[in-house]
């Protein structure tokens, strides 16, 4: 039965005649309606698509017919193929992966030099608290959690991650089975984990879609942005739900004794997917479990290829991202080495250098006239908007979005970097400011929320402050109150029109 | 106290061969804003009252250079900080005090580097260390199971992780303190920081000290402590747009332990 088909009928049933008391008699029709929606997601479509074409007799019949050309067994035919198949595959992704990163570093060597090199001892363990600890997370517990689920998921997963890799290179199965029982407890342990990532993606999409949480909903997320947060949230789902299918195939296998599938692992959660297989022949469910398996590591390898291209990206950079933090306290701002030395000259300070160059130019107008850190910020961004959700302006109506700030800064990089990649050297006609308009710049309130609530140390603050320099003082754009507050502070020594005899006009009335 | 104070300068201090230990940076709107005006005499009511060797740069007092700064104008910003720098690196000063967290931060953050090295406070780090020295003490209890919140600035909160000392000066006014929804780091601007005080907002759908206001409303307490001299602007005007100013008193820290010594 279609997993679909009870629903509809029992909706129908509650609209039109099923009354109340009637309800009990269709729970056992809701358990095998749940039946079957479990049996879509774990047995699913590819298993069912490859079995009803004609890809099953071809992956039967083609290897049987070049091991007998060759001359070798079967089984250690297919065992070979897929060795070859898998070197192949790993060795496209990572070259295409190294590739794609390398440009990504390249884009953000685009920008200026900055040293954040310094107090190394204290950048580690920012690194350690924020990035591995995820210290900034714990500001909203509900994400905090289903975010750590994912997180450790991730990270812990990984070491299985290593053990597929093995194996498809090596042609072995669960090579680190020699492990004994700490084997058999780690396998265990991430098939919990595969569980806590499937329900942290689930209900992260809940909360994007059904919640319609507002942070998701901004202006700057439509289009690819959202795209992007599904696709993410759906592959993970899908290659934990892989995860667990191979696994109770395996455990199927290995009871029955089958050759190569010795006995390794616990399997708590795909235990309970035995049911569904059992019926199954052993050559089905080896090739079902061939299937999972691929899908699997297949799955891993084209979703690291995503990476680059995608918001996701901050699996990698929140790393070097939170080692290279602003160690200085929030409120302050670099000064402008090339203006002290101009302003030293005009005051006739002598450890001014009257040799030094000019500066070329003030403020930040492309990317390229950012530090290399601001757009490490930008490629680091994972779009949650946190920043977006504490920033006053937002908050109040305002255009501003720290959000919108970062990703308009990526977007940039990608565009002058991909310029780059097709060998054009000549500059084109947009630069940052095609992207962010002075209205969303002049309603900051520099109040560091942005900066403070994101949860892996990206800046928004100082790309909007180094964009003002540039409309003051290179275009004297600036909004004409503050063009009258410049000339007040000049003339007066203080931002409004008062006499600068007045200033301690206080101190005869006390 | 009804006697006059007399509020030394440091060049009347200098040509008395004196160096005053502590110079109290008034600030532009400590110095020329009627309401901020207060503050900074409560603020010099408690100097003198614990007799400290203080004194200000009065006329020769110039902006920080701080709303220049954030608007993006480097140049103006420098050539106020060098001026400023150069004044009282002539007058050996060492320590300041200001009641204006912008000052304060920038002083205290962007001066050394342009060659302005001083031990720079805050007055309500200073008041929380003069508690702590038992050199001032509240024995009236003016301000006693009062409701009072406080509203953290961003340039003492955030921009400098200074949370503790003003709820502490509080509680030694034995106040309650009811928080805001949002507070220390989690802190929600008053709408004047970024120079935004000196310009009209970007258009919105709500001001943000209306908004700010509206949340110390929420709480209900009587008196919203603040500690930033445009902060007082925009909450004070907050509360007026709802109309509670009769109910609901602004105060600055500085004012609310002058009061409670009957300064």
């Amino acid at each position: 039965m279609w997993c679909g088909a009870g629903l509809n009928r029992r909706h129908m049933d509650f609209q039109s005649i099923a009354l109340p008391t009637e309800l009990p008699h269709q729970i056992p029709l809701f358990q095998e309606d749940c039946k079957s929606i479990i049996y879509f997601i774990f047995t699913n479509a590819y298993f069912q698509i490859f079995y009803s074409s004609k890809l099953n007799t071809w992956v039967k019949l083609l290897p049987q017919q070049c091991s007998g050309i060759i001359g070798i067994n079967y089984f250690r035919f297919m065992q070979i193929a897929q060795q070859i198949v898998f070197v192949i595959a790993l060795a496209v992704a990572t070259y295409f992966f190294y590739k794609n990163v390398s440009k990504i570093r390249r884009n953000i060597l685009l920008g200026r030099d900055e040293d954040r090199t310094d107090q190394p001892k204290k950048r580690w363990s920012i690194m350690f608290k924020v990035a591995f600890g995820q210290t900034k997370m714990v500001a909203r517990p509900i994400p905090a959690i289903l975010h750590f689920f994912v997180y450790i998921g991730f990270i812990l997963i990984n070491i299985e991650v290593l053990e597929i890799i093995l194996d498809g290179v090596l042609g072995t199965h669960r090579l680190f089975a020699f492990l004994g029982p700490v084997y058999n407890v780690a396998i265990g342990f991430f098939e919990i984990l595969a569980v806590l990532v499937l329900v942290g993606c689930i209900l992260f999409l809940t909360r994007r879609f059904v919640n319609k949480i507002p942070r998701f909903h901004k202006p700057e997320m439509k289009g690819w942005p959202t795209k992007d947060a599904t696709i993410i949230l759906i592959t993970e789902i899908v290659l934990m739900a892989a995860i667990l299918k191979m696994n109770a195939a395996d455990q199927i296998l290995q009871a029955r004794g089958v050759e190569h599938y010795t006995e390794a692992g616990s399997f708590p959660v795909s235990q309970l997917l035995v049911p569904f297989f059992e019926s199954f022949s052993s050559e089905a469910l080896i090739v079902f479990e061939r299937i999972a398996w691929w899908f699997h590591i297949i799955g891993i390898l084209i979703f690291l290829n995503f990476l680059p291209y995608s918001k996701h990206f901050h699996i990698i950079l929140a790393f070097p991202n939170t080692f290279y933090s602003k160690l200085k306290p929030m409120g302050q701002v670099d000064n402008i080495g090339a203006i002290t030395n101009e302003v030293k000259m005009m005051m006739g300070d002598p450890s001014a250098d009257p040799n030094a160059p000019p500066p070329e130019s003030f403020g930040a107008k492309d990317i390229t006239d950012l530090s290399w850190k601001n757009i490490m910020d930008a490629y680091t961004c994972t779009e949650c908007g946190r920043c977006t959700s504490v920033c006053p302006a937002n908050q109040t109506g305002k255009l501003l979005s720290p959000r919108k700030i970062m990703m308009d800064t990526r977007d940039r990089a990608e565009e002058i970097g991909k310029r780059m990649d097709s060998g054009i050297t000549e500059p084109d006609d947009k630069n940052l400011l095609s992207y962010i308009s002075p209205e969303e710049l002049w309603a900051c309130n520099s109040c560091n929320a942005c900066a403070e609530a994101c949860p892996i140390n990206i800046d928004p603050l100082n790309v909007i402050g180094q964009l003002r320099q540039y409309l003051v003082m290179e275009k004297a754009e600036a909004p004409n109150e503050l063009n009258m507050m410049f000339t007040n502070i000049e003339n007066n020594g203080a931002p409004w029109q008062f006499p600068a005899t007045d200033r301690d006009k206080w101190t005869t009335e006390i | 106290m009804a006697e006059k104070i007399h509020v030394p300068t440091v060049a009347e201090l200098n040509a008395k061969g004196i160096t005053p230990d502590v110079l109290f940076w008034v600030g532009c709107a400590g110095s020329f804003d009627e309401r901020a005006q207060k503050i900074t005499k409560a603020m010099a009511k408690i100097l003198a009252h614990l007799e400290i060797n203080f004194a200000i740069l009065g006329k020769e007092e110039s902006c920080t250079g701080d709303p220049a700064k954030r608007s993006g104008n480097e140049f103006l910003f420098q050539m106020q900080a060098m001026n400023n720098i150069s004044i009282m690196n002539g007058y050996g000063i060492t320590k300041i005090l200001t009641t204006c967290p912008h000052c304060f931060n920038t002083l205290k953050n962007e001066y050394p580097d342009l060659g302005g090295n001083y031990d720079v406070m805050h007055h309500t780090t200073f008041i929380q260390d003069l508690i702590n020295q038992g050199k001032l003490t509240f024995g009236k209890g003016d301000y006693k199971g009062k409701k009072i919140t406080y509203h953290d600035s961003c340039y003492i909160g955030r921009a400098n992780g200074i949370y503790d000392a003003p709820r502490e000066i509080l509680q030694k006014l034995d106040a309650e303190l009811v928080e805001l929804k949002r507070c220390r780091t989690n802190g929600f601007c008053c709408g004047a920081g970024g120079a935004q005080i000196f310009k009209e907002a970007e258009k919105g759908t709500k001001e943000v000290n209306v908004e700010r206001a509206e949340e110390a409303l929420e709480t209900k307490a009587t008196i919203v402590a603040s500690n930033c001299p445009f902060c007082m602007t925009m909450l004070s005007d907050g509360v007026k747009h709802f109309n509670k100013e009769g109910e609901v008193q602004v105060l600055d820290l500085a004012e609310l332990v002058a009061n409670a010594n009957d300064l």
